[in-house]
């Protein structure tokens, strides 16, 4: 669990002072990935570089389990932290096994448990370790050494990620890939993560809460489908786009809006749905079938609810005022 | 360079002294054919004695300016020195740009005639490079590595051995073969400021039109250049890491 109070940067120049962060505050629950979103230059990056003491805060506290980190000693603080940048920043001068053991190293781990560490991440990341394990950071693709640089973060196993724009780097299919493995391991791993972004969708995607910033303060701090359902003011509406009710479809899932009405008819040529089906595919063939209702099976085939339109206008409705409040 | 990728690792590297030895017999030849190989021979004893000061001569120079060249391109890299790095690199520069004679002539009137002064001389002109290239290559390490580094917990010292440095280490030799060839090359000059080494043989040779002389102190001081710039190309091929040395990058 991460706790900010009050925290903020003051940068000193000749005509005063720069704020880069101005009394932010929030909390972030064990396990739970949080996206600072905002546009450039709005601190989200400088929070981040606070967490691990890259940067001094001014003012202000950083609690990590309820322990305050300006008692302990930087270096050591940064070792129990994973930290992942845009840039990857994998040592050019070390393979791809000397990467990942950096931290164990520091920590004086033996040198057959790190060759193991490295070998089981590498396998975790999708990476045949024999193929992988010696090779030298020049002859990996962009991809693999986005994985590599995630798995040297997870390399000592710390219970908090710190992530800069992790998946910037890479380009747009490669990166929806590494999102959805990054999910899937981050399913089974809970770390807590703090994962800086500039993009909405990569944030509605990854997060459980969007810490959204502008300008050094934190405009809302909500769930995903709190932000797109109602955004707190006008800024994170148009930052958020004004297609948000489409982006929230992808965070809600049939079972949230399902009903147990078995008697739904399911006709002929209708495709039947999956509780675990978000709404966008939902919202898809209700448009392209021209149906008012779904028939949702289980994984066997049995008709276990429906879904209808009515639902989820009323499920999007829940949070706000829908569409016509931006 | 596709028969390089046919070849054992380093043997592109070797190419030059294979050509170089071919040259060398020639002219081996051409001596033995002109008789001066014979006139040669009578200075073995002294091309011996020579040959071990001038060695000296060259080990402790070069050896102190390794040394005192990365200490100093480390120590004008750090952090705190950014106000003076500069500045000094450029004193660096236009030190360069001296002559070595006139080098070994400043060090004469400070410190007389001798060894010591012909050592020193020799330090000066062989530090330069080093420091130059030491400095410039831990700088261009890029900056996210070192910020990579940091938010994992690498101490400043860790930093520096195993990131910095590793990555420097190429161009870092650069400038250290460059700096032996200076040094080599300018260490028979240092018989003129009393020096001694193999310099005797050839400016005596020079002085006298005896080239049997002259030879006899020019040919192992062209082998000792070939065999040092070897020796410090093999090292910084085997020494710097693959992933940072583009030599082993074929």
């Amino acid at each position: 669990m991460i706790r900010l109070e009050g925290l903020s940067k003051i940068y000193p120049t000749a005509s005063g002072g720069m704020t880069s962060v101005d009394n932010v505050s929030f909390e972030v629950g064990a396990g739970e990935t949080c996206v600072l979103l905002g546009p450039s230059g709005c601190g989200k990056t400088t929070t981040l570089r606070m967490i691990n003491r890259l940067v001094t805060p001014t003012r202000g506290k950083i609690f990590i389990d309820g322990r305050d980190t300006d008692a302990s000693d930087p270096v050591e603080l940064r070792r129990t932290i994973g930290y992942v940048i845009q840039q990857i920043g994998l040592f050019p001068n070390m393979t791809v096994a000397e990467n990942i053991a950096v931290v164990p190293r520091l920590l004086k781990w033996d040198a057959r448990r790190m060759r193991k560490r490295a070998e089981e991440l590498l396998a975790m990341l999708a990476l045949d370790p024999k193929t992988f394990a010696d090779r030298y950071p020049n002859e990996l693709s962009g991809g693999q050494a986005q994985r590599v640089g995630v798995a040297r973060a997870l390399a000592a196993d710390p219970p908090v990620l710190l992530m800069d724009e992790p998946f910037g780097a890479v380009d747009p299919v490669n990166r929806e890939v590494i999102q959805d493995e990054f999910l899937r391991m981050q399913k089974s791993l809970r770390k807590t993560v703090l994962f800086v972004s500039h993009d909405i969708d990569e944030a509605v995607k990854m997060a459980d809460r969007i810490a959204i910033f502008r300008a050094g303060k934190l405009e809302q701090y909500a769930a995903p489908d709190e932000l797109l359902g109602r955004p707190a003011n006008d800024f994170v509406a148009g930052f958020v786009g004004s297609d948000r009710t489409l982006k929230r479809l992808r965070r809600i899932h049939v079972s949230d809006v399902m009903s147990d009405d078995r008697a739904a008819k399911h006709m002929d040529g209708t495709p039947t749905v999956q509780p675990h089906d978000d709404l966008r595919r939902v919202a898809t063939l209700f448009l392209e079938y021209g149906v008012d209702a779904l028939a949702c099976v289980d994984a066997d085939g049995r008709v276990v609810g429906s879904v209808s339109r009515a639902a989820v206008a009323s499920r999007l409705g829940t949070a706000g005022g829908g569409e016509t409040a931006a | 360079m596709t028969a390089a990728t046919h070849s054992l690792p380093g043997q592109r590297s070797m190419m030059p002294y294979v050509v170089l030895g071919a040259i060398a017999l020639g002219i081996v030849w051409l001596l033995i054919a002109s008789g001066l190989w014979n006139d040669m021979l009578k200075f073995r004893k002294d091309v011996l004695y020579l040959s071990k000061q001038h060695l000296i001569l060259v080990g402790i120079s070069g050896a102190a300016a390794i040394v005192s060249g990365v200490a100093l391109g480390v120590w004008l890299s750090r952090p705190w020195m950014r106000r003076w790095a500069e500045p000094t690199i450029q004193l660096v520069n236009m030190a360069t740009s001296i002559p070595t004679l006139g080098k070994l002539a400043l060090m004469m009137t400070l410190l007389g005639i001798g060894p010591l002064p012909a050592i020193a001389g020799l330090w000066i002109a062989t530090l330069l490079p080093i420091v130059r290239n030491t400095f410039v290559g831990i700088r261009s390490v890029p900056d996210h590595l070192i910020d990579a580094a940091q938010g994992m917990g690498m101490s400043p010292a860790a930093i520096l051995t195993r990131v910095e440095l590793p990555n420097a280490l190429f161009v870092m030799f650069a400038g250290i073969r460059t700096a032996m060839a200076v040094n080599v090359g300018t260490a028979p000059i240092a018989f003129l400021i009393g020096g001694g080494g193999l310099g005797e043989l050839i400016f005596t040779g020079i002085d006298l039109q005896d080239y049997a002389m002259l030879l006899a102190g020019a040919i192992p001081t062209a082998l000792l250049a070939v065999i040092v710039d070897f020796l410090f190309g093999q090292a910084q091929y085997w020494l710097v890491p693959r992933g940072v040395n583009p030599l082993r990058n074929v």
